[in-house]
């Protein structure tokens, strides 16, 4: 309902350092201060007075918060405190687990496939790492990508940077199946917690 | 009459004025010119030695009026103090070394030497036309404060006042003491943490009031006569129809506020739904809940969401509304929406705001604790209330930039303050041979004056009671009375509670300041007082008009009757005087007029212009001094003469200057209008209005209009008044020597 209490005691309830949302007094700082404001459809500041408006679907689904580089400019600045960076990771979250992610969006895409990439070894492997991003795409953009960063690529490997062999499986830690387990059963306490509403 | 007068110079050669003058010259001037009895030098004349040595010649009977040449009259003040004789100084530090450049030039030695012998004669003739100023029999004093309005204010003012050992009579209106307060659910917190809305402090104060039985109470009552004047006012109290006098020291005005009648906004539906209230009426609604649920008044309904609408009809320039902020209702907002909070954190309470002002120490906390507490604040702007089963509010997001309509169980407006000040002073009909008129007047009048000036306080802005809000709170333009509380300008609790004490320690010392005959600010302790010669008098009436502070009424023969203690030693009255009757014992018409004509005036060939500042000690003449002190040059053909306030420059002075050869003359006092700094409030002001009146004199005399200047000056204006001085000398340069020289 619209300019009612639920949206905000919902976001409160589910959403990581929610209960700031309330303390935000609309001066425009962190808008302000955020290097990529301009880029933003809502920017903090906004969302936050959405969130009190009660526009539920239009935050969640919104792609704002999936915009936030963690530079934490606006967290030094805000006069109240708020935790904005961690509000917005927390929001991104909140519309993942909700799945109400705008489809194709990019953020969320990359974040998936570091996940992909970390969990399998414990090890971030970084040339595969680099390679699924550029095909992330589509075949064709990921060969111009590629052609594109080969000077580079050949640059990094002469100075020892890049190890091409990291291709064919690469290093990982050392209980790999350990570390399996604990993230299955990390997956399945989350997948039990319910949204509260 | 100077024959009978022993006068002494005493010239100090400190502070490098030996290195700098020729004393030889200066003690010559002041012997040949000055004409002055007894002549002395000293090394250091503040010096314990130097002021022993005046003061022996003061014991001895030697010397009765004294001529000090050294530095600045602000300057070593406490040095110099001899109460029993008469006193001027000759600036010659801060005026003359200070401001012209170190040099061996002959030309500018010469120059800055004139300078220093001119001061020393103005100083001595300025002195020989003083007398110490003496007792006038007409002090009194009564320990007795009369409060009028029985609020919040006025009960805390009447209390202070009793506690520091006075008498208070509270005279209230209605049938009841507590005033808009007593109406209160709960008050805004006043301490930290200001976490939460208050028990309001009035129960107890109304108790105090009652038990204590040197605070004497009449309810019903009004005022039907006030006159007098500090230290005797005599009023008449209209005591539920029955006439009670007394003679009270000194009078607070806490008359208060009436709530603004929403009714006047039709687009608010303030009357059209029982649903939409002001906030007085959400008080009401609070204390009938008395901490149970808030019940909407249509049909008894829970309050389950409340919507709070800021600055209504206030802060704006359309007809009808306050275009003022009346500074306690967002706090009150925030307090009520915690009333519905607290008693219920599933309600919804929303605060409709353009901007939020939170004054005070407390009031960003209160804000917080208010976010915290889960009350939503937007910013919007309501464009209608629409009635209803349920009432419409209809705003546009300034945030998110959309139009909404929002359905609401209750919907609460924040109105303004309307001072409680009775009649405008300056725009009422007059009274003047007009019975009908005088009756009018006296119906709305609160104070009810036996002033020649008005029957109420004059008001500045807004219908609040004039008084400086920074510079001189609580002084306001009738010395011994104090104006207190939203009367004086909107206000919440708190500072309703530190303008009461405020008011309480003025008219405590309004009192003692009467019982001795002493000024009150700004001359706080000047014995001197203004007295008229009546065979000169023609009756004209200007002084009783333009005294700033009412002080001057007329007797039964129309004659100017000056009330020493309303007065507050400006003069202003003495610059209106046309025949020059008006005077102070130590300044006069004669006293600056002397001493400005004292100069010794260069010839026409003489390229030796000479410029006459007459600057108001109160801003421009601590800045020419701060000038000084920053070394800051100025040119050498500038002679000073502080006045007591612009408003006492009479025109003969301007004329006199002209007629003696003064090529320039140069007013400085302080800011006029509506956020003046002046003083004496109107005396700047006055006495640019005679300025640009003086025009048509200058044209008769052949003169151009740019030697008489007049300039607003404030004391932080040290680097623009050497410039002004140094302009003039530019622009007599320009357009030649005044031709009346002789
Ligand atoms: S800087 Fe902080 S208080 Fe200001 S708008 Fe952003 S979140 Fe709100
Ligand atoms: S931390 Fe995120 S939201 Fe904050 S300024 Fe940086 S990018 Fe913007
Ligand atoms: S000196 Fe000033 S206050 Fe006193 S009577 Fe004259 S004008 Fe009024
Ligand atoms: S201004 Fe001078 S002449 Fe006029 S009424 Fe006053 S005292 Fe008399």
């Amino acid at each position: 309902m619209k300019y009612r209490n639920n949206f905000l005691r919902e976001v409160e309830a589910n959403v990581e350092e929610g209960e700031w949302v309330k303390r935000c007094m609309q001066c425009g700082v962190c808008a302000g201060s955020c290097p990529l404001g301009p880029h933003w459809e809502h920017p903090p500041q906004e969302i936050f007075m959405m969130i009190r408006a009660g526009k539920r679907e239009e935050v969640l689904s919104s792609d704002s918060m999936w915009m936030c580089t963690s530079c934490y400019n606006c967290i030094a600045r805000c006069p109240r405190e708020l935790p904005i960076t961690h509000i917005m990771h927390g929001l991104a979250h909140y519309a993942t687990r909700l799945g109400l992610v705008p489809e194709n969006q990019q953020t969320n895409k990359f974040a998936q496939k570091f996940w992909d990439n970390l969990s399998k070894k414990g090890r971030v492997n970084e040339l595969k790492l680099g390679l699924s991003l550029y095909f992330m795409n589509g075949f064709m953009e990921g060969i111009k990508t590629s052609l594109k960063m080969q000077k580079i690529g050949l640059g990094m490997w002469k100075t020892k940077r890049m190890d091409p062999m990291e291709i064919l499986g690469g290093h990982g830690c050392e209980d790999t199946s350990g570390l399996q387990a604990m993230l299955k059963k990390a997956s399945e306490i989350e997948a039990a917690k319910k949204v509260k509403v | 009459m100077a024959a009978t007068k022993k006068l002494g110079a005493y010239i100090c050669k400190g502070c490098g004025i030996a290195d700098r003058l020729d004393i030889k010259q200066l003690v010559s001037t002041a012997t040949r010119d000055g004409k002055m009895n007894v002549v002395k030098e000293h090394d250091f004349l503040c010096n314990s030695e130097g002021v022993s040595m005046i003061q022996a010649d003061i014991d001895s009977g030697e010397v009765d009026h004294i001529m000090i040449a050294g530095c600045s009259k602000r300057a070593k003040t406490d040095a110099f103090s001899f109460d029993s004789v008469a006193m001027s100084r000759a600036n010659l530090r801060e005026g003359v070394i200070w401001v012209r450049p170190e040099s061996d030039d002959s030309e500018i030695e010469e120059t800055t030497q004139e300078m220093a012998d001119d001061y020393i004669r103005m100083a001595c003739a300025e002195v020989k036309f003083m007398t110490v100023p003496a007792s006038s029999g007409e002090q009194g004093r009564t320990p007795h404060v009369l409060v009028v309005g029985g609020g919040f204010t006025g009960l805390k003012a009447a209390v202070e006042v009793n506690k520091a050992g006075y008498e208070a009579t509270i005279v209230e209106k209605s049938g009841a003491l507590g005033g808009t307060a007593a109406q209160l659910y709960k008050s805004i917190p006043g301490r930290s943490p200001f976490a939460d809305p208050q028990q309001p402090e009035i129960i107890d104060l109304i108790k105090q009031v009652e038990s204590n039985s040197k605070i004497n109470v009449h309810l019903n009552s009004s005022m039907d006569n006030i006159g007098g004047a500090p230290g005797r006012f005599n009023a008449d109290i209209n005591a539920d129809g029955n006439i009670v006098s007394g003679i009270f020291g000194s009078i607070i005005q806490a008359t208060g506020f009436t709530n603004y009648d929403a009714g006047q906004l039709p687009e608010f539906a303030y009357g059209k739904s029982p649903d939409v209230v002001d906030q007085l009426g959400l008080e009401m609604l609070a204390k009938e809940a008395n901490g149970g649920a808030i019940k909407r008044p249509s049909d008894g309904k829970e309050v389950e969401n409340v919507v709070f609408v800021q600055c209504v009809g206030q802060r704006s320039e359309k007809e009808g509304h306050l275009s003022y902020c009346s500074g306690h209702c967002c706090l009150t907002s925030v307090k009520q929406a915690m009333y519905f909070k607290d008693q219920n954190p599933e309600v919804d309470a929303m605060v409709l705001y353009t901007e939020l002002r939170m004054p005070g120490a407390g009031g960003e906390d209160f804000y917080r604790n208010g976010q915290n507490k889960g009350i939503t604040f937007t910013k919007g702007e309501v464009s209608e209330v629409v009635p209803g089963s349920n009432v419409t509010v209809k705003f546009q997001d300034l945030i998110l930039n959309e139009a909404v309509e929002l359905e609401a169980d209750l919907v609460v407006l924040a109105t303004g303050m309307v001072a409680n000040s009775g009649v405008n002073v300056e725009t009422c009909a007059s009274e003047d041979d007009d019975a009908e008129a005088a009756a009018v007047n006296k119906e709305q009048a609160v104070l009810n004056l036996d002033y020649r000036q008005g029957r109420d306080m004059p008001q500045l802005v807004n219908g609040f009671t004039d008084s400086h809000f920074i510079c001189f709170p609580y002084e306001t333009r009738r010395t011994g009375i104090y104006s207190a509380g939203p009367v004086r300008r909107p206000m919440d609790m708190v500072q309703a509670t530190e303008d009461a004490t405020g008011a309480a320690l003025k008219a405590i010392q309004a009192i003692e300041n009467a019982a001795i005959g002493r000024a009150a600010h700004p001359r706080s302790g000047d014995l001197s007082f203004p007295s008229f010669r009546k065979e000169g008098c023609t009756q004209c009436k200007r002084c009783t008009v333009e005294c700033p502070f009412g002080a001057i009424n007329e007797d039964e023969q129309r004659y100017p009757l000056f009330n020493e203690a309303r007065c507050r030693r400006c003069g202003t009255c003495m610059g209106a005087c046309p025949v020059r009757v008006i005077s102070f014992e130590n300044y006069s018409t004669d006293t600056v007029g002397q001493a400005l004509k004292a100069v010794d005036m260069p010839d026409e060939f003489d390229e030796k212009p000479r410029i006459l500042l007459l600057a108001c000690e109160n801003d421009a003449y601590p800045a020419l001094d701060m000038a000084g002190m920053t070394r800051q040059e100025y040119s050498a053909f500038v002679r000073i003469m502080p006045v007591r306030c612009l408003g006492s420059v009479n025109t003969i002075w301007i004329s006199d200057a002209l007629n003696s050869g003064y090529d320039g003359i140069i007013l400085m006092g302080c800011q006029k209008g509506e956020n003046y700094q002046c003083h004496f409030v109107k005396g700047s002001e006055m006495a640019h209005y005679r300025m640009s009146k003086i025009g048509d004199t200058l044209e008769q005399l052949n003169l151009e209009k740019e030697r008489v200047q007049t300039y607003e000056i404030a004391i932080t204006d040290i680097h623009k008044v050497p410039k002004i001085i140094n302009d003039m000398a530019a622009t007599i340069e320009e357009i030649g020597m005044n031709p009346f020289k002789f």
